[in-house]
């Protein structure tokens, strides 16, 4: 992007932050502030994934992740009364710690492309398994709330971060959203992005240019392990109620999977995009349907990600860029020269 | 039995055969040699039809080839030993030689051709149940060409049959050639070892840079002045 | 230590066996198509799941006998298989091989939400009971019993399949040099083609076993869908006899820790097992490739 247009771009990005920052203000019912405060959560979500999909580490396991940073948090003030300001740091760590765990060997090993995504896949399983072998402390298949501190009367508790009222939610998770997108940029701006681009191309040659492949590969997993895990824990937070089917297990790792595709897996943006296709086709299709063709909403995701893929492999958001930037770019140096 | 009229060929943008005219008859030897790069490995692959036409025509006992895609070629009995031997090799050399002939024409001689081939190359006949992709070099290489032999073709295609490999085995690879000659097959062998090659085949054609650049029986190649000075190093 | 003659002990680790051979037998279809051919379909429990659907419908709502409804479901999963290809796969077959994973990610999730809109998200039964045989103080249920026979069976007529015919031995050579295969006459498009009916036809049978043993609903492809992938896998990609041992191995995991513990804690054993197997020796038990 030359000079002329980025002033512009960053016009547009600043309106939209205004918008953004002033959506609640707007009047809307609580439901709708809900569907926005989940489509800005999960966007933080699929955006922690996409940082390492984008590099061709496709992990079918980030359920895994969610998982600890979920159940972490809510078993540590459970059991333990520990407030998530502690909570959620530790279950980060240990989410990051297990990403280190499963992908220094895969790593070093050199296991890549469908075997990464089965051992990812193992993983996540693993989790979903435990939490619901383990039913005595977390409630099995149930589910679990984490125990309560606030009402109508007292709204918020900073102790043990529950908020009663969505518009603070709202901002919290704007912010939360926003963090994601820095790291993201950051991560597209550093060295580490040149390394990843260059192993996915041709893993030798990058090792012979003296990239420690391994340490670049494990330095990106860690990164989106403990975004995904700070994710699972503050939508604990949010939702007050989490179970295992949600937070953990290959439904969810597919699920995150789907919307970054659909959202474009390359761009800034594409994952939040995502979030919005797939949270309003599921919300619309509900709303439109209700309860009549239960599934439909499922078999309209599935059929978008088959054509996506074989028609719009870089997304919604990176189709428009492409024919974007195909009509307002012009060639400096023609072919030939 | 073979013709080739004015053939053009390539890949995408980049064309490798530029009107290309040769004929093989029935029981010659026919040579195409030239250096590296001169599109030899195209012209076989053109008329195995791995690779397009893009104008001429190619004839096969006065069938056209035009419309024939690349599976059914050996179905007119033209098989193609490729570049590089191309071995499956975590099959078995006997179960190379049944892909050989996986063509139905061929599965109700399966046996007999198998046998033929192993009296061709003893060695095959003792390696028989090896994975193909364990063997040496000159090993793969005689299997390559018995798989080939497997379909009981009328033309047999060989492409770079000594590429990579010792002087020894070389040698043996071109006593090979001669020796299925002598049993009758019809042979077109792309080589860049002249020397060896021009001893084995009836007539041959130089291709450079994708054109013919002159064509005649092998013994007046080989004493060829620009041939030997450019190609043989005399 | 008397657990060697505890029958329960004994009961349990002769269920893993049974158990094993329906694994193994799940795994076959998904061997021939991710092993042998190197075609990824996440969608492979789906389809068998489909499978099971139609067994149910043509022999409790249409009256079909159960072994006509068999060879339906039997050939539907073929076709299903077939139609996969074709469609789905065959457009993306030259890109990169994670779009093969996502694709049929996709098809996932459309034929799991097919199936809830078609037909609910209640459990459904056959209804059909062999009754059991008895051992001393163990019971089988004949119905595992048949389920395993009928694994061994296939593996075996597999494997004669893949070594002996022409078919099979091209099956064979065209993960190994895709490229080479027209010279010799065969048309890799039919191959692909062949081997995804057949896949799916394997899988059809895994659906027929599958409806004697348990209920139907349209997510059960999510329970043992990444175990089968993980047997294929464990036992080397593309090696029936590894799938196998794999498929008993993990059976035994699952068997065990649920005789010990609760069945959740079985299969986490077994999948932590998968992880670290696939650390120490990533390409399976009796894997060859690299």
């Amino acid at each position: 992007m030359d000079s002329s247009t980025s002033g512009g771009a960053t016009m547009l990005k600043g309106a939209g932050l205004l918008a953004v920052l002033a959506f609640p203000l707007l009047g809307f019912s609580d439901y709708v502030l809900h569907i926005a405060i989940s489509i800005l959560l999960w966007g933080f979500v699929y955006t922690s994934w996409s940082i390492m999909g984008r590099f061709g580490l496709v992990s079918l396991g980030h359920g895994a992740f969610l998982g600890v940073g979920a159940y972490g948090t809510a078993m540590l003030w459970n059991h333990f009364g520990l407030t998530p300001w502690v909570g959620i740091p530790i279950s980060i760590a240990i989410s990051a710690l297990i990403g280190l765990l499963i992908g220094l060997p895969c790593f070093r090993f050199r296991i890549t492309g469908h075997y990464f995504a089965l051992v990812t896949l193992a993983l996540t399983e693993v989790a979903r398994l435990l939490i619901v072998a383990l039913r005595d402390q977390t409630g099995g298949s149930l589910g679990v709330t984490p125990v309560g501190m606030v009402s109508p009367e007292n709204p918020v508790s900073l102790y043990a971060l529950q908020f009663a009222s969505k518009t603070v939610w709202f901002y919290i998770i704007v912010a939360v959203w926003l963090g994601g997108l820095l790291i993201w940029r950051a991560v597209d701006r550093s060295m580490l992005r040149y390394a990843m681009e260059a192993i996915s191309q041709e893993e030798d040659a990058a090792a012979s240019l003296g990239v420690s492949v391994t340490r670049t590969k494990l330095t990106v997993t860690v990164i989106s392990a403990a975004m995904t895990a700070f994710g699972g824990a503050v939508y604990g937070q949010y939702q007050q109620y989490i179970n295992p089917e949600t937070v953990s297990g290959i439904a969810i790792s597919l699920q995150i999977v789907f919307a970054v595709i659909a959202g474009g897996m390359f761009v800034q943006l594409g994952p939040t995009v995502g979030a919005v296709i797939t949270l309003l086709l599921g919300e619309g299709l509900r709303l439109g349907f209700g309860h009549q063709f239960h599934g439909l909403d499922v078999m309209v995701y599935g059929l978008m990600l088959v054509l996506f893929i074989i028609y719009m492999p870089r997304g919604v958001l990176g189709k428009a860029i492409e024919v974007v930037t195909a009509r307002t770019t012009r060639p400096s140096v023609q072919p030939g020269e | 039995m073979l013709t080739l009229e004015n053939v053009s060929a390539g890949y995408g943008t980049f064309q490798a055969l530029f009107g290309v005219s040769l004929d093989v008859r029935a029981g010659e030897a026919v040579a195409v040699i030239g250096p590296n790069g001169a599109g030899k490995t195209s012209l076989l692959r053109v008329i195995s039809k791995v690779i397009a036409l893009n104008g001429g025509h190619i004839a096969m006992e006065g069938r056209s080839l035009d419309s024939v895609p690349a599976h059914k070629v050996i179905e007119l009995g033209i098989a193609h030993v490729p570049e590089h031997r191309r071995l499956f090799p975590r099959l078995t050399v006997e179960e190379n030689l049944r892909m050989g002939g996986f063509v139905n024409a061929a599965r109700s001689q399966f046996q007999e051709r198998l046998d033929f081939v192993y009296t061709l190359f003893p060695r095959m006949k003792e390696r028989r149940h090896q994975l193909a992709g364990t063997m040496s070099g000159g090993e793969q290489q005689m299997c390559a060409i018995g798989r080939g032999l497997m379909s009981g073709p009328k033309l047999l295609l060989l492409d770079e049959p000594s590429a990579g490999l010792a002087p020894v085995i070389v040698q043996q690879v071109f006593d090979l050639v001669r020796r299925i000659r002598e049993e009758g097959y019809t042979v077109l062998i792309v080589e860049q070892n002249i020397q060896q090659v021009l001893k084995v085949v009836d007539r041959a054609y130089l291709l450079e840079v994708g054109r013919i650049k002159m064509s005649g029986p092998a013994r007046d190649l080989l004493e060829n002045e620009d041939v030997r000075r450019a190609y043989i190093g005399l | 230590m008397d657990f060697i003659t505890d029958p329960f002990l004994w009961e349990t680790v002769i269920q893993g066996l049974l158990f094993g051979g329906v694994l193994a037998l799940l795994s076959l279809g998904l061997n021939l198509i991710f092993g042998v051919i190197d075609v990824v379909w996440i969608c492979y429990a789906e389809l068998i799941m489909l499978g099971m659907y139609t067994i149910y419908f043509l022999f409790v709502d249409f009256g079909v006998p159960l072994p006509f409804a068999f060879v339906a479901g039997i050939l539907l999963v073929a076709l299903l298989g077939a139609i996969l290809h074709q469609l789905v796969i065959r457009p993306i077959l030259h890109t990169e091989p994670i779009n093969q994973l996502l694709v049929t990610g996709g098809v996932l999730f459309f034929l799991q939400g097919l199936a809830t809109m078609m037909f609910s998200v209640e459990f459904r039964n056959l209804g059909v009971s062999f009754g059991s045989v008895e051992a001393g103080e163990m019971f089988f249920p004949v119905s595992r019993i048949i389920a395993f026979t009928v694994s061994l069976v296939a593996v075996g007529a597999l494997w004669l399949f893949l070594k002996k015919t022409y078919l099979g031995t091209a099956i064979r050579a065209i993960s190994q040099d895709r490229d080479v295969m027209p010279l010799m006459g065969v048309s890799p498009r039919r191959i692909y083609l062949v081997t995804s009916a057949l896949g799916g036809g394997l899988a059809g049978l895994g659906a027929c076993l599958l409806v004697l043993l348990y209920d139907i609903h349209p997510a059960i492809g999510l329970t043992f869908g990444p175990i089968t992938f993980m047997v294929c896998v464990l036992g080397g990609l593309g090696n029936m006899i590894g799938g196998f041992i794999a498929a008993f191995i993990f059976a035994e995991f699952i068997a065990l820790g649920g005789f010990y513990a609760e069945v959740e804690w079985g299969y986490v054993l077994a999948f932590v097992f998968f992880i670290v197997m696939m650390f120490i020796r990533p390409q399976g038990i009796l894997g060859s490739r690299s």
